[in-house]
């Protein structure tokens, strides 16, 4: 099982170590070093990495490599999904996961890592008890910590940790009870060259704010189950239900948590409600190039596109760029090479559009990499999965991501 | 305030500082020193010194110290045994609270300290946690018998814990079960002989209960233990996939390939026939597509276990194509194993979008992705046929591009091409061989060097390419340099008439200006070959190639069951069975898959056992090592891309075999005197010089070598005394047997058949041992060699001259006479050499008048290389002195039909002739030992 754990920030320090069984000697990271020196990008990282005596399964997230060390077969996939939620865990707790917060957090963070995992075994997880254990820091509770002298560890067994419903504490009371679901949809696009579609599919989850008093037990139900294609749900839901009816049922545990997350690859619905014109030329011999590019309203269902922003990564060899907009407000960062536009909404009178040209690094040959846009956009109240919201790139081979919020299709009862 | 001013305090006495505050009256001043000393724990410091320190905080009933104080226990106790005890104490106590979080915590943080002293106090507290009223402390005391048995195996067997832990598997808490599941299956793991986790349908019922309750982990402990389970029969195991698939819809990733592991390996059996075998096919996409939206380390790991699914089940996952698109921000890890499957998956239904794909890849920025993708567009061609002609234009316009590595890339893999399409594609050689200059690889050097020798008859100056190649032959790497000695020699066979300088040149810069064996063992073989018999040097170098296939890369079908045992295991990140590299010293349980034990009568269907492959793939299939002639031509242009380990080390093994003992059965068939190759390198000296001269006068044979000397072979029966028929021939005598070597020529305008061969009586009883083998019609200017093996046992008359042979040959034509004289050594047997004793009594005992003196002129040995010489031909060397600087060598041998002939051989130095004494009973044989000695003395 998981031997030990070592967070290790970009510029290779280890800032924090922790072991569940013996002490194992921090010179086990030079593997991973290595590792980290042969890839060009921290991204590219090998999660796995084998030394003489040990195994190394990374995850990089928030600029921190979260190492952890194994010594007999575990299934990788086991460790890999706990480091991700050793991640989540310390977000839930600080809001943020970076490396000054863990450090000023460092007593919590090890308490707890230690209630996480016992012997290499996974203890408790789930928030909701982790939180009971141990309590998060709040600048209250912190002052209020210094003046009582009273400390952030529950001295009681969280009461949701051994009955059938682990997830939820009981004896929960709130005056105002209500629960909020959002669906977030993401659509993961391949889209060419000329602007057809080779491959879209949609990622979907429900995450829900549940703040209700007693053992709730609520059911959900879509207008059109049929159209998701795989789902995973939270241990909450009774799956014989969904089966059989397609009705999720469960009793939600208290406050924050990721309900559903689907996935939808039937790709006639996922049609594309926006498309980027794009006209990006470099040449060879000169110092300038050409920068173009036009947003427009594909298939909206009347909606208004708004919030839209894009953002791009130029190659190395642009120096700067100097562009109007017709619309919104444009930055480039000539350090990172970012390129953001802020459009707004879209006027499908008078499409958005921002030009200009590009002054390159001088006598260098033309950049062979392809600049890719990222677009993210905003439609209110559009139903899932029927028409999907996307955003549409430059060149080839742009996966999109982009968000959009809606609640049409969902009823909520209580029982 | 946080807790970054921890790690602030860096001053000289900052250990001495903590050990007062820890020593402080203030409950709060205590608990802030503690903190310190865990956070200057938590960066590396070593803080041990402050353990008796620490340790006295324990004693507290706030619990969040008591954790610390836990905390920095279990880190330090190590280094301090004696001090640990003291902590007991409070242990013991803490185990009875009223508080069973308290238990807990104390079980669980005894169990940490690695003190062999403590372990015999933890017992009692462990073995009450164990059977506690409440869940979480047997939950935790649970792990703690893991921990015990890490720390001491034979206490923990001795106090009777494992039965415990055994029975925990019964008990009414899901949790307590998976916890329970979890420690066995630490333990069983350094025990694998052990059945700790004895299953039977009612534990394994007991399990998939609690598999829907416990926690995600706990479901994956739970499934990973239900995966070593054999059903009895094919309806338990379908009622066991039932119950499990339901976790397909888990959140967690690992839950989800553990229970793909479960459903893949009992699915095996499950009949083919059933509806649910189909309903469960289909439940799998899904699951194992959602894998690939997760992070992309997860990904990672689910894409080399999908290569493993797609290999043994392809059908699951063959319309999902798309989801292995590349994205461009995928890391490269994920992009290269994404390319991998998607290769897996091309079929004829989908290849065109998977080219067009390949070729937005080909121009991607990261090397290592392109090179991929471009030797991927290589596999689809050979993969998939009908889009072979798609894939070669594809490749073209990549080499158009002029990136070097893509070219070299593009090269390597039309290569692979035309080995499975022959004769198809070779319109594009031109375009390739503009791009000669520009490869700088060894492997793209390599595959361009077999393409033009393989074409070479279609490759106006491929003469001149190879040449411009061979310049710096002795820079280039072992891969080229062996390829470049085929492709010549190729050439050669294809033009003989302009390429024999340019063979010539390879041929003695591979044997003799190069170190490197493999390169020179080619290059004699190729060279015998060629000085022998041309014909069969064309059928072995130019012999129709076995055709690859694209399977050669896919993993061997046992190798994949065995995986496939072990998904989600670090063994299938690496495709590698858990015993090649887990650490030594524990065993490891062979896993396989189970065998379908219907319990229905099921039809018996044709994969009944796992075999891996899909039959319809097996005709074209030519393991890579199969074929010792495929070898020898393309061995060097190295394994199989990417192929398992276990191929490529049987292709080793092959080409060790073609070196050793092949090398006979591999010269045997042709006429060739085989010497033993460890006599090879001693000839190296002089013989060369002649052996290039002569090495295309096919009547010249072989010069010396080694072995019994063999005469050039000579006309016996010309062809105008036998109506076309010509033949002419030698005789060897190796190891023992003697055969006559025979080269017969049909210069008539017809066919020759029905061959048959007789001697005369003759003087040794000389006989044809089997019939004249001459296989097929001898075709007009066509030349055979034979060689017939000959028996000493034959009816004998005395023959004048001694030595003379008559010799009958008959064909469809007519009945041929001829005679020919015999050099009388091919008579002399192995075991001719004479004890030293029994030859002074013999040669005192010959009368003096049976001796006969000869002079050898013109032979400037010394008495060493003329021992040596004469000992190949067995006559062998009894004794040797040296008499008024004369070297007298004492020889003997012995005929095949038991003559012995002693011999006294006197060489001066300095002068190039020698004198011959010779004594035998029978003194008629003495004219003809002389001949012999003087024949094999001069050659």
């Amino acid at each position: 099982m998981i031997h030990s754990l070592f967070l290790i920030n970009s510029s290779g320090d280890i800032f924090l170590e922790k072991h569940w069984k013996s002490v194992v000697s921090r010179s086990v990271c030079d593997y991973f070093f290595e590792a980290q020196e042969r890839a060009t990008e921290a991204e590219n990282v090998p999660p796995v990495i084998p030394t003489p005596h040990h195994y190394l399964l990374s995850v990089y997230r928030h600029k921190i490599f979260f190492v952890a060390v194994i010594q007999t077969e575990v299934p990788p996939l086991f460790v890999i999904e706990f480091l991700h939620r050793v991640v989540d865990t310390f977000q839930d707790y600080f809001g943020v996961c970076s490396e000054p917060v863990i450090k000023d957090n460092v007593v919590v963070v090890y308490e707890v890592l230690e209630e996480m995992l016992d012997n290499g075994f996974p203890l408790a997880t789930e928030s909701n008890i982790l939180k009971e254990l141990i309590k998060p820091p709040t600048i209250l509770r912190t002052v209020v910590n210094t003046i009582t002298g009273s400390t952030n560890v529950g001295d009681q067994l969280p009461t949701g940790q051994l009955s059938v419903v682990p997830w939820r504490r009981t004896g929960v009371k709130y005056t105002n009870n209500e629960a909020y679901f959002d669906v977030i949809e993401e659509i993961d696009a391949i889209i060419d060259k000329s602007g057809s579609t080779i491959t879209a599919e949609i990622q979907g989850v429900i995450d829900a704010c549940v703040k209700l008093t007693g053992m709730p037990d609520l059911t959900l139900s879509f207008m059109n189950p049929r159209l998701l294609d795989d789902v995973s749900f939270h241990p909450c839901v009774r799956f014989k239900r969904w089966e059989s009816e397609r009705i999720l049922s469960f009793i939600p545990p208290d406050g924050n948590f990721r309900l559903l997350s689907y996935h939808v690859s039937a790709q006639n619905l996922v049609a594309i409600p926006v498309y980027v014109k794009h006209n990006i030329s470099f040449r060879d011999s000169s110092s300038h190039g050409r920068f173009e590019i036009t947003v427009g309203p594909k298939q909206t269902m009347g909606k208004t596109i708004e919030g839209v922003t894009v953002t791009s990564q130029m190659p190395k060899g642009v120096l700067n760029m100097s562009l109007t907009p017709s619309q919104g407000t444009h930055t480039f960062d000539p350090v990172t090479k970012m390129l953001s536009w802020d459009v707004g909404k879209i006027n499908p009178q008078k499409l958005p559009s921002l030009k200009g040209t590009m002054s390159l690094q001088a006598g260098a040959s033309k950049p062979d990499e392809n600049p890719t846009i990222n677009l993210q956009f905003k439609i209110q109240q559009l139903a899932i999965s029927a028409q999907a919201p996307a955003d549409d790139a430059h060149q080839s081979h742009a996966a999109i991501v982009q968000t959009h919020q809606g609640a049409s299709r969902i009823a909520l009862q209580r029982r | 305030m946080t807790d970054s001013k921890y790690f602030t305090t860096t001053k000289k006495g900052e250990i001495f500082e903590l050990k007062a505050e820890l020593n402080s009256d203030k409950k709060e001043k205590k608990k802030e020193a503690v903190k310190k000393v865990i956070a200057s724990m938590t960066v590396g410091k070593d803080v041990s010194a402050l353990f008796p320190d620490v340790v006295n905080c324990m004693q507290t009933d706030n619990l969040e110290l008591k954790k610390l104080v836990y905390l920095y226990l279990m880190n330090y106790a190590k280094s301090q045994p004696d001090m640990a005890i003291m902590a007991v104490n409070t242990f013991v106590k803490d185990c009875e609270d009223p508080n069973p979080l308290i238990r807990a915590l104390a079980v669980r943080t005894m169990g940490c300290i690695r003190v062999d002293k403590i372990t015999e106090y933890l017992c009692e507290p462990l073995r009450k946690c164990l059977k506690d009223e409440d869940p979480y402390v047997r939950k935790t005391a649970a792990v703690c018998v893991a921990k015990l048995h890490d720390i001491n195996a034979q206490l923990v067997e001795d106090q009777g814990f494992l039965d415990t832990l055994k029975d925990l598997i019964s008990d009414s808490n899901p949790m307590v079960v998976a916890n329970a599941v979890a420690a066995l299956s630490e333990i069983a793991e350094s025990h694998p002989s052990s059945n700790l986790l004895d299953l039977n349908p009612q534990s394994i019922n007991k399990l998939l209960t609690a598999l829907n309750e416990c926690t995600e982990w706990g479901q994956i402990f739970i499934l990973d233990c239900l995966a070593n389970y054999t059903p009895k029969d094919d309806r338990e195991a379908q009622s066991i996939c039932e119950r499990v698939t339901p976790r397909l819809s888990h959140a967690n990733s690992a839950v989800v390939l553990s229970a793909v592991k479960v459903l893949m390996k009992f699915m095996e059996m499950l009949s083919k026939d059933l509806d649910y075998y189909g309903t469960l096919l289909k439940k799998l996409a899904p699951p194992l597509v959602t894998l690939l939206s997760a992070e992309p380390e997860l990904q990672y790991v689910a894409l080399r276990n999908i290569n493993l699914i797609v290999q043994k089940r392809p059908e699951i996952l063959k319309h999902e194509m798309k989801v292995f698109f590349v994205k461009y921000n995928d890391p490269i890890y994920v992009k290269l194993e994404k390319l991998d499957i998607m290769i897996r998956l091309a079929s004829q239904a989908n290849i065109a979008q998977v080219l067009a794909e390949l070729k937005e890849y080909a121009t991607e920025v990261d090397v290592d992705f392109v090179r991929k993708a471009v030797r991927a567009i290589g596999r689809c061609a050979i993969k998939v046929e009908q889009s072979a002609e798609r894939c070669v234009s594809t490749l073209l316009d990549l080499i158009q591009t002029k990136v070097n590595y893509v070219v070299q890339e593009a090269i390597v893999v039309i290569k692979d091409i035309f080995r499975k399409y022959p004769n198809k594609y070779e319109s594009v050689i031109a375009t390739l061989c503009e791009n000669l200059d520009s490869l700088d690889e060894p492997e793209a050097r390599a595959a361009m060097i077999w393409i033009v020798g393989e074409y070479a008859e279609r490759i106006d100056n491929a003469d001149e390419l190879l040449e411009s190649f061979l310049e710096g032959f002795h820079d280039e790497s072992t891969q080229v340099q062996l390829q470049l000695l085929t492709a010549i020699v190729k050439l050669f066979l294809k033009k003989p008439t302009e390429t024999q300088e340019l063979v010539q040149q390879v041929l003695s810069l591979a044997t003799q200006d190069s170190d490197n064996p493999d390169l020179r063992d080619r290059g004699y073989i190729y060279w015998r070959l060629l000085s022998t018999d041309p014909v069969a040097a064309k059928e072995v170098v130019l012999a129709e190639k076995p055709l690859i296939s694209e399977e050669t890369d896919l993993i061997e079908p046992t190798l994949l069951d065995e995986l496939i045992c072990y998904i989600g295991t670090l063994a299938s990140v690496y495709h590698k069975p858990p015993s090649a590299f887990v650490e030594g010293g524990r065993g490891v349980v062979h896993k396989s898959l189970p065998p379908r034990t219907a319990s229905s009568e099921s039809a018996e269907s044709p994969e009944t056992a796992p075999t891996g492959a899909p039959p319809g793939e097996q005709p074209d299939v030519i393991p890579a090592q199969g074929d010792l002639l495929g070898d020898l031509l393309n061995l060097d242009l190295g394994p199989p891309v990417s192929g398992p380990p276990l191929a490529t080390s049987s292709v080793q093994m092959g080409a060790v075999d073609l070196l050793g003992g092949g090398l006979d059965s591999l010269i045997g068939g042709t006429n060739f005197v085989a010497p033993p190759t460890a006599a090879v390198p001693a000839n190296l000296g002089a013989p060369i010089g002649s052996g290039l001269s002569d090495l295309f006068d096919l009547t010249s044979g072989v010069g010396t070598l080694s072995g019994s000397y063999v005469a050039p072979k000579a006309v016996w029966l010309p062809a105008m005394k036998a109506k076309g028929l010509e033949i002419s021939g030698t005789f060897t005598r190796q190891v023992g047997s003697i055969s006559m070597d025979l080269q017969l020529t049909n210069k008539a305008l017809q066919v020759m058949t029905d061959f048959a061969i007789q001697f005369n009586r003759n003087s040794f009883g000389l006989a044809p041992a089997a019939p004249l083998q001459v296989h097929a019609p001898l075709s007009p200017n066509q030349t055979v060699e034979i060689s017939l093996p000959l028996s000493t046992v034959g009816s004998v008359m005395k023959m004048e001259p001694l030595n003379n042979l008559q010799v009958a040959v008959k064909n469809n034509i007519d009945v041929f006479y001829f005679s020919t004289l015999y050099p009388l050594h091919i008579l002399f047997v192995e075991d001719g050499k004479m004890d030293r004793q029994m030859f002074l009594a013999t040669w005192k005992d010959i009368p003096n008048e049976n001796e006969a003196q000869f002079q050898i002129r013109d032979c400037p040995l010394n008495a060493e290389a003329a021992s040596s010489k004469l000992q190949s031909s067995n006559i062998f060397t009894v004794a040797k002195r040296n008499v008024e600087g004369q070297d007298m060598l004492y020889q003997s041998l012995k005929l095949t039909n038991g003559i012995w002939v002693l011999a006294e051989l006197r060489i001066q130095p300095g002068n190039p002739s020698c004198t011959l004494s010779l004594k035998c009973r029978a003194p008629e044989v003495s004219q003809h030992v002389y001949q012999a000695y003087e024949t094999i003395l001069k050659n």
